[in-house]
């Protein structure tokens, strides 16, 4: 068998659209079973076994789910609830929810109802981002399909009201911050809000709101249908379940795949990924989560495992868990000075550090790609990264920093080698003697 | 951040047509009333789809038909770096994924055939039938290096099987979308190691559930 997790336990079982998307199809796959009785009991019970099954969010923080729906009024008001669904998915590495909004679109419209109805909201608004048109045609016909057999919109057969919506974005990175995505949602641009207020008490239009991912939302269900501890009995305790990980860059193979969290990191790559290009002895580094965490080398990769805790001890993060895998044949220098300028270039500007901070560290980073900076500005680099690190808004000022860090934290002498490699070749140049000759 | 401005050449007028007047309608039935706004970003793809960019005109159009300030929509259509400010190729635009993922796998040598085959970047060619643009992470990248050719994703991409799709758009076809070496979706190469228990799909999963675990004792009614 190819990893841990069986065939039998696997919750996405169209991950890579071999049979129907549509209602059919979902619905012989087991989607839509038993919801009536799911939406039946009390949103304390869905909940309650939310948080049994430790489920914790797959949007990047990792909060957990149950927990965060119960912080919503218990009593609706005249301000409506609402969720949201973040299906923004910009973060460079991660294309795991494209994979259930095209192919298991059912999926996540039954835990959009369900979720809906755990944290007492009517109103539901998908936000995708807008270069999935994909995606957004798959899920808008999905949706289509699903008011018309009654599964959703008012009076439907499960007896929750709820009014599902699709809506995009217009391609910025920020606005799969919850904050920005809100600001977003109200068709203003994208610049993350301050918090607090946090959403589940001010939310979009000042309403009481619950802000999930993609997979969080598709998973809540399945959960329900076979029980808290099944969902719980995979992974170490704080890091349960089944999660989509999927690999890039330099892997044989690479894909998404379900699979148990706290798979050890060698044996998904290995198993799943087909391995290093060229072997495991020529792997450098990873970044387990998405760009936005600080990458681990190769002897760390060895033995990490994949989930939240396990990667934060090594200082860095399980985030989407959509690993960035990196060989010795490449320059590693200039993939994370390639992220530079991606925050660079993604940041909202509102906030100083970020706005300014992101395209100084960027241009310095393009300078060490060719080792034409001077040593001092290393430190200097780090120093600013620590800067931006923690005194911003949003998270994005976070996820500048920490791929620099991540680099310098392991890679600092190969940087410093290659400084003085060019300052060695400059002084041989005929225009760098004539200067010294002067 | 990216600075974005208005064209300075800018048609007199914007009307939609029919059909996007029509999708604009389901757009604002979509929010709560009093809300409208919240349509900005897909009326402003309408118009794109319409146009091929978003012109000046087009933004005192949709000011009107979500009565919103025209500044906030200004803002809008300069903030998101989907909208294009200025007519893009005709026949098709480009949207080469250039960030790390899609880097490492070869991204840069499909700029320099697009750089041979449509010239710089950010401007159309010649006759106005290409142009292409390098964008940050499309959310594909387990099928790197990939672009977005007009609407739809081309993935797993080489030199060759580029040059070949824009070729095909040359001569008036319309390129299948998807991997160019044959996978489906996101799945491995070369067979498929998963999701071939075929009890699966074989209906089992949708024999009615009666009752769910853990489901508490109902108090006698
Ligand atoms: C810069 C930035 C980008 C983010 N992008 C996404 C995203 O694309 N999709 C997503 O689900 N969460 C994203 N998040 C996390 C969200 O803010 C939020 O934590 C998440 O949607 C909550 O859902 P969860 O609890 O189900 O994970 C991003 C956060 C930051 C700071
Ligand atoms: S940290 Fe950056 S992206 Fe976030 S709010 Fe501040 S300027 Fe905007
Ligand atoms: S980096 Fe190119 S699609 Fe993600």
């Amino acid at each position: 068998m190819v990893g841990i997790l069986q065939d039998k336990d696997r919750i996405f079982t169209n991950l890579y659209g071999f049979h129907d998307w549509r209602l059919e199809g979902a619905r012989a796959r087991g989607v839509w079973n038993g919801v009536a009785e799911m939406t039946g009991i009390s949103p304390e019970w869905v909940c309650d076994q939310i948080k049994a099954s430790g489920l914790r969010g797959r949007g990047g923080a990792g909060f957990a789910t149950g927990l965060k729906w119960t912080f919503m009024p218990k009593q609706e008001s005249e301000r409506p609830h609402y969720l949201v669904v973040n299906a923004d998915e910009s973060e460079p590495g991660t294309c795991k929810d494209r994979e259930i909004l095209r192919f298991d679109p059912h999926r996540l419209i039954e835990g959009c109802l369900v979720a809906s109805y755990a944290i007492r909201a009517h109103d539901c608004f998908i936000y995708i981002r807008g270069e999935y048109v994909r995606e957004r045609e798959h899920l808008e016909a999905a949706l289509t399909e699903a008011r018309e057999a009654r599964l959703i919109g008012a009076g439907n057969i499960h007896g929750w009201d709820c009014d599902i919506r699709v809506t995009h974005g217009g391609g910025a990175y920020i606005c799969g911050d919850e904050m920005a995505l809100l600001e977003s949602l109200e068709g203003k641009k994208g610049q993350p809000r301050l918090k607090p207020p946090f959403p589940a008490g001010s939310g979009v239009y000042g309403c009481p709101t619950t802000v999930n991912n993609v997979e969080s939302i598709a998973v809540a269900p399945e959960i329900l249908r076979r029980g808290a501890e099944w969902f719980a009995s995979f992974g170490r305790p704080k890091n349960t379940g089944t999660k989509l990980m999927s690999a890039s860059g330099h892997v044989n193979r690479p894909c998404v795949v379900e699979e148990v969290m706290s798979i050890p990191m060698r044996q998904l790559i290995d198993e799943h990924f087909g391995g290093v290009r060229g072997g495991w002895g020529n792997l450098k580094a990873v970044i387990p989560g998405g760009s936005s965490v600080r990458l681990i080398p190769a002897e760390e990769a060895e033995v990490a495992l994949m989930d939240f805790d396990d990667l934060a001890a090594r200082k860095s993060g399980l985030g989407t868990a959509a690993m960035i895998v990196m060989d010795k044949d490449c320059d590693i220098v200039a993939a994370i000075a390639r992220l530079s300028y991606f925050y660079k270039h993604e940041s909202c500007g509102q906030c100083t550090p970020c706005r300014e901070g992101t395209g100084w560290m960027w241009r310095i980073m393009e300078r060490m790609v060719t080792g034409e900076a001077d040593p001092k500005e290393i430190d200097m680099l780090l120093d600013v990264a620590s800067q931006v690190e923690g005194h911003t808004i949003c998270g994005l000022g976070d996820a500048a920093a920490w791929p620099i860090q991540g680099l310098f934290r392991h890679f600092r002498p190969e940087i410093e080698a290659r400084i003085a490699n060019y300052r060695a070749r400059r002084a041989n140049t005929p225009g760098a003697s004539l200067i010294a000759a002067e | 951040m990216s600075v974005r401005r208005l064209a300075k050449e800018q048609p007199a007028s914007f009307a939609f047509g029919a059909e996007a007047l029509e999708q604009a309608k389901t757009w604002l039935a979509r929010f709560p009333p009093g809300r409208q706004q919240s349509a900005v970003i897909p009326l402003l793809w309408l118009v794109q789809k319409q146009e091929g960019w978003v012109p000046e005109p087009a933004l005192r159009v949709v000011a009107e038909m979500l009565s919103m300030p025209l500044i906030r929509v200004l803002e809008n259509v300069t903030f998101y770096t989907m909208f294009q400010l200025q007519p893009v190729g005709t026949v098709a635009h480009v949207q080469l994924c250039g960030t790390t993922p899609c880097m490492l796998r070869g991204a840069n040598d499909l700029k320099a055939v697009l750089e041979a085959m449509i010239g710089p970047r950010d401007r159309p060619c010649a006759d106005g039938r290409f142009s292409w643009e390098e964008v940050e992470c499309l959310g594909a990248c387990a099928n790197a290096p990939m672009a977005a050719i007009n609407d739809y994703y081309y993935e797993d991409l080489g030199p060759d099987a580029l040059g070949h799709i824009l070729d095909d758009f040359a001569a008036g076809g319309s390129p299948e979308p998807g991997s160019a070496i044959g996978r489906q979706g996101c799945a491995p190469e070369g067979g498929l190691p998963t999701l071939s228990d075929p009890a699966l799909y074989d209906g089992s999963r949708a024999e009615l559930i009666r009752a769910l675990p853990n489901v508490p004792e109902r108090a006698p009614a």
